[in-house]
């Protein structure tokens, strides 16, 4: 496909001619049929032209579950998207790092989001989504990603890390640099203002990490890190200490922002699952697990093969990439009934691809489901209906799957 | 068939008969025992089917492969005595097993 002309017809072209990495086919909404076609008819194929290069696309869910859990064979090294890395800064981020060096750096920060520690941290999430809530307009037209998603992922990312309260905003703009870089993954983000404000946000949290190691028995991320012997001494190893950051960060920004808008547009298409949530709020954690499948807030991740190796009949060659569709997975009618329906009370919710699976399954989904439920618990408190009012916009990514813009209208209860 | 007893983090214990030929994770979740999620439907990819066994169980019971090893890595409250459940099957020789589950999955 070239990427300046009309979408193919997703039926009648052939599959050769597919770009599933064409950042349009997600944000016109138009990659269904495409996936649908290769679960089908091709569902390890290869794409020998991009504008990223030739890359694998695996497509079913259990496909996607072997792949991951075959971490010597399909490496997380260099890089876990489409595109290659193309910057001088050498952010160090265990989800692009293979096992043992993975498994180190992740045990250091997994129990900060362990569920005792984020019990700790529920009631002041609560009240301040309860404070978004109340202060939004009612029977008046406003853009819910806005006003809701960004801003409730973004002071959940400053209460997490106790960051200062008003520079809160700096945390999403430096998640929107590291996670949209247009070789990474078809975005548009200017590579210098990406640098310059990398290195502005290590530096903003290495001057909180010396003020806050004078302070006692914080429950915040970076509290958590200095109490811990492998991490205590982080700041010490910049790279590192950055890379953890920004993988926490755009880990917990994008991902739960475009599912808190995304369970919105869902609800509204599907009028019968929103009366079944009305008439019955404990509805609600499982409804967030569907909510995080329907949505598939990251689209892929991407592997790269060590070796040659056999694949469900495929001759893979050392080096080549493999992107693991989980957008694709979660839609696959072997492992999950009406896979493209949005159902709110099914009965294994849990069993989806969004997280991702084996040892770099995401470390924050307890977290990420947490602040969804409180979300939705708070909104039926007050809101009838939260009525899309208008058509949203999707962002252009071929990684991230979110929303630029949803204009929404509330009915108070 | 064999009886497995699953105590629950906060005490309450749930004696099963199990059967055997499936895994420990399928039999608890047929049974209703709550703290188990198996959100991978039992392939060893996720890591919430998540047990401790208890005693001299572990020659019966088998131990984790290098996969399951990998995946019990992640587990913040992993101790000696961890094991996934869906990698368990369940046999006769399990008769009278005791397995604790933890205080979260994640
Ligand atoms: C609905 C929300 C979220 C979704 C859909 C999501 C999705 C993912 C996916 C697909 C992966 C890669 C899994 C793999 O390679 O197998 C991942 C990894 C990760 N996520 Fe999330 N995530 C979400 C929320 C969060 C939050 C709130 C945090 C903050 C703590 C977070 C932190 C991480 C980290 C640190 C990793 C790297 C894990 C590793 O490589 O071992 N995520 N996430
Ligand atoms: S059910 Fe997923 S690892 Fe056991």
């Amino acid at each position: 496909m070239n990427q300046a002309e009309k979408l193919p017809d997703p039926n009648t072209t052939p599959l050769a001619q597919f770009d599933l990495s064409d950042p349009r086919l997600y944000e016109q909404d138009a990659w269904r049929p495409y996936f649908a076609r290769l679960r089908a008819e091709d569902p390890v194929h290869y794409q020998s032209d991009s504008p990223f290069g030739p890359f694998w696309s695996v497509t079913r869910f259990e496909d996607i579950m072997a792949v991951e859990a075959n971490h010597e064979v399909f490496s997380s090294e260099p890089t876990i998207v489409i595109g290659d890395l193309t910057e001088d800064l050498p952010i160090e981020m265990f989800i692009a790092m293979d096992p043992p060096k993975h498994d180190l750096q992740r045990r250091a920060v997994q129990p900060v989001v362990a569920p005792q520690n984020l019990a700790q941290m529920e009631s002041l999430i609560r009240s301040r989504v309860a404070e978004i809530l109340d202060h939004l307009p009612v029977d008046e037209t406003f853009n819910w990603v806005d006003r809701v998603s960004i801003n409730l992922t973004t002071q959940m990312l400053a209460t997490l890390f106790d960051f200062p309260f008003e520079e809160r905003h700096k945390l999403t703009y430096w998640s929107d640099l590291a996670a949209g870089s247009p070789e990474m993954a078809g975005g548009n983000v200017d590579q210098e203002e990406r640098m310059t404000g990398m290195m502005d946000c290590l530096e903003t949290f290495t001057r909180i990490w010396h003020e806050r190691k004078t302070r006692e028995g914080g429950f915040d991320l970076i509290s958590l890190l200095q109490r811990d012997p492998n991490t205590a001494d982080l700041v010490e190893r910049p790279m590192e200490y950055l890379g953890n950051l920004v993988l926490l960060i755009v880990g917990g920004n994008d991902t739960t922002r475009n599912s808190a808008s995304g369970g919105v547009l869902a609800l509204n298409q599907n009028p019968a699952e929103y009366a079944k949530l009305r008439a019955n709020h404990s509805l609600i954690p499982g409804m967030v697990s569907e909510i995080i499948r329907w949505q598939t807030p990251l689209m892929h991740m991407r592997r790269t093969a060590t070796r040659d190796v056999e694949f469900k009949g495929k001759q893979i060659r050392k080096g080549d990439k493999i992107v693991m569709w989980y957008l694709s997975g979660n839609r696959d009618e072997n492992t999950i009934d009406n896979a493209d329906e949005f159902i709110i009370d099914r009965s294994n919710p849990r069993h989806h691809s969004s997280f991702g699976f084996g040892v770099h399954r995401c470390m924050g989904n307890r977290l990420a489901e947490m602040q969804l439920r409180i979300l939705w618990e708070e909104i039926m408190q007050r809101f009838s209906f939260v009525e899309l009012v208008g058509e949203p916009e999707r962002v252009q990514s071929n990684f991230v799957r979110g929303f630029a813009t949803m204009p929404v209208k509330l009915h108070p209860l | 068939m064999p009886t497995i007893t699953l105590i629950e983090h906060c005490g309450t214990s749930h004696t099963i008969e199990a059967e055997t030929g499936k895994t420990l994770m399928q039999n608890a979740l047929d049974n209703m025992v709550p703290g188990i999620d198996a959100d991978c439907g039992g392939a060893c990819a996720c890591g919430t089917c998540h047990c401790f066994v208890e005693g001299d169980w572990e020659p019966a019971s088998g131990t984790a492969d290098a996969m399951e090893e990998a995946m019990l890595g992640m587990r913040p409250d992993r101790t000696e005595q961890s094991r996934l459940s869906c990698q368990i099957e369940v046999n006769d020789a399990l008769d009278g097993m005791v397995v604790r589950l933890p205080e979260y999955q994640m």
